[in-house]
């Protein structure tokens, strides 16, 4: 085997590896170097309110709240996190399901909590 | 006795008047004359024989919360009272599943909104008013201020024959029963035979019904898992503003009105939930209430409920003169 199979073979499977769970509809994994979208948390919206995904492409959603407990929940991606007051939750993500999504705040948090979404789509 | 088809044992008739659901609670086997063996029977099996009643589901009167989209604040309330002293037929009690009140972060004022609405609930005429809490009474303190006006978020008692179940799903802030009050339900469920009448009542929808607005509770499968033991399970509930109908094994499960503003079918809308535009000709439209009657009729071959809403009606409001009569207080 060459040297370049070698690595490429070295490479693939330390990705399987780091390969922590898989969802149906998302696969989450435990890796470094992948995109990072901030998203923000505050009574009673998300920003920014829509976010675009790629099939297949892991990206890192760094959730943060500025005042009270958030959720951030999605069904069709798995997701279902806590955003504790004033605090940061990351959450690593593949989606593997085209479409577009509303996401919702599922932590009660006040008058307009019902309206308080986003939109990722998947493309 | 002649062998009688159990899950027809107990027929519940609603309607939905606007404010709510009337339910007439019935036993099948009345008509066939074998109502004097079997109700013993069951009285022997389920400690009490089921009699005739009726009872109203109310929901989501949101007290203290006051438009857009409906600016009427506790009108459609006040009208399900009337509706509710008016009925040729006085229920026993009422149900109500939950938000009573609007939220808010000014405890003084969410007092004030929760006496408000015992100021209105106490005018109907009924024995016995029971409820639940919805996010909006309970979401943000984790209950505390309901138990000090309406007690626990979670028990059970037996009226006539029928136990009735009430669930908490709001008081984890999410959207969730929680493993503790799973626990509790199996014990409280253990000593009543398969055949029993249970009505759970409880503020968000067990299933999911459309998780991207919210209405879903989380662990609904697993309070499924220990409802479908049993073969008489009614459950009732609020928060979606709006009536449906959902059947899940041998379980119905049926939504109420609400009595401030509506929601639309949820079926082919796609994106973030909106309410039904406020119809200043008809400012009632979509409210209502649901009755259920135990009155000795029966049905036979029909589901273990059968559930008729009424719409509620602007009796005195109908027309341009009511029209003027609500807005006397002209809106913006």
């Amino acid at each position: 085997m060459s040297r370049t199979k070698s690595f490429i073979v070295a490479t693939a499977t330390t990705l399987c590896l780091s390969v922590s769970l898989l969802v149906s509809g998302t696969r989450r994994v435990h890796a470094e170097n992948v995109p990072v979208i901030d998203i923000t948390a505050k009574r009673f919206a998300f920003s920014p309110d829509k976010i675009t995904l790629k099939k297949g492409q892991t990206v890192k959603l760094r959730l943060h709240s500025e005042d009270v407990t958030h959720g951030f929940f999605l069904r069709p991606l798995k997701l279902d996190e806590e955003i504790p007051a004033g605090q940061t939750t990351e959450v690593t993500v593949t989606p593997e399901t085209a479409g577009t999504f509303t996401t919702i705040c599922d932590h009660f948090c006040g008058a307009n909590h019902g309206n308080m979404n986003m939109t990722i789509v998947v493309e | 006795m002649k062998q009688t088809d159990r899950r027809s044992f107990l027929k519940i008739a609603a309607s939905s008047v606007g404010i709510g659901l009337l339910y007439s609670a019935y036993p099948a086997a009345l008509s066939a004359g074998e109502a004097g063996g079997l109700f013993s029977a069951l009285g022997r099996a389920n400690g009490e024989k089921p009699s005739p009643f009726s009872f109203v589901q109310l929901s989501d009167a949101h007290v203290g919360f006051n438009g857009p989209p409906d600016p009427l604040g506790t009108k459609a309330f006040e009208r399900a009272v009337d509706m509710i002293n008016a009925l040729p037929q006085r229920p026993d009690l009422v149900l109500f599943t939950g938000d009573l009140t609007h939220d808010t972060e000014d405890r003084d004022v969410h007092v004030q909104r929760m006496k408000q609405f015992q100021e209105i609930s106490k005018r109907i005429n009924v024995p016995l008013i029971k409820c639940v809490p919805g996010e909006h009474d309970a979401g943000l303190d984790s209950g505390g201020l309901y138990r000090e006006f309406f007690g626990e978020t979670h028990y059970s008692f037996d009226h006539r024959g029928v136990h009735f179940v009430a669930l908490d799903n709001v008081t984890r802030a999410k959207p969730e029963v929680g493993s503790e009050q799973l626990a509790w339900l199996k014990k409280d469920l253990a000593r009543f035979p398969k055949t029993a009448p249970i009505v759970v009542f409880t503020h968000r929808p067990l299933f999911d019904l459309r998780p991207d607005w919210e209405w879903f509770t989380s662990d609904g499968d697993d309070v499924m898992n220990v409802l479908s033991a049993y073969d008489n399970v009614t459950v009732l509930y609020g928060h979606i503003h709006r009536d449906d109908e959902h059947q899940i094994g041998a379980v119905h499960h049926y939504a109420s009105r609400s009595l401030i503003f509506a929601f639309p079918d949820p079926t082919g809308v796609a994106g973030p939930r909106k309410t039904v535009p406020f119809d200043k000709e008809h400012p009632f439209k979509n409210l209502g209430i649901r009755t259920v009657s135990f009155n000795g009729k029966s049905e036979p071959g029909a589901t273990s409920l059968s559930i008729e809403d009424v719409e509620l009606t602007a009796r005195e409001f109908q027309g341009i003169n009511g029209v003027h009569q609500l807005f006397r207080n002209p809106l913006v």
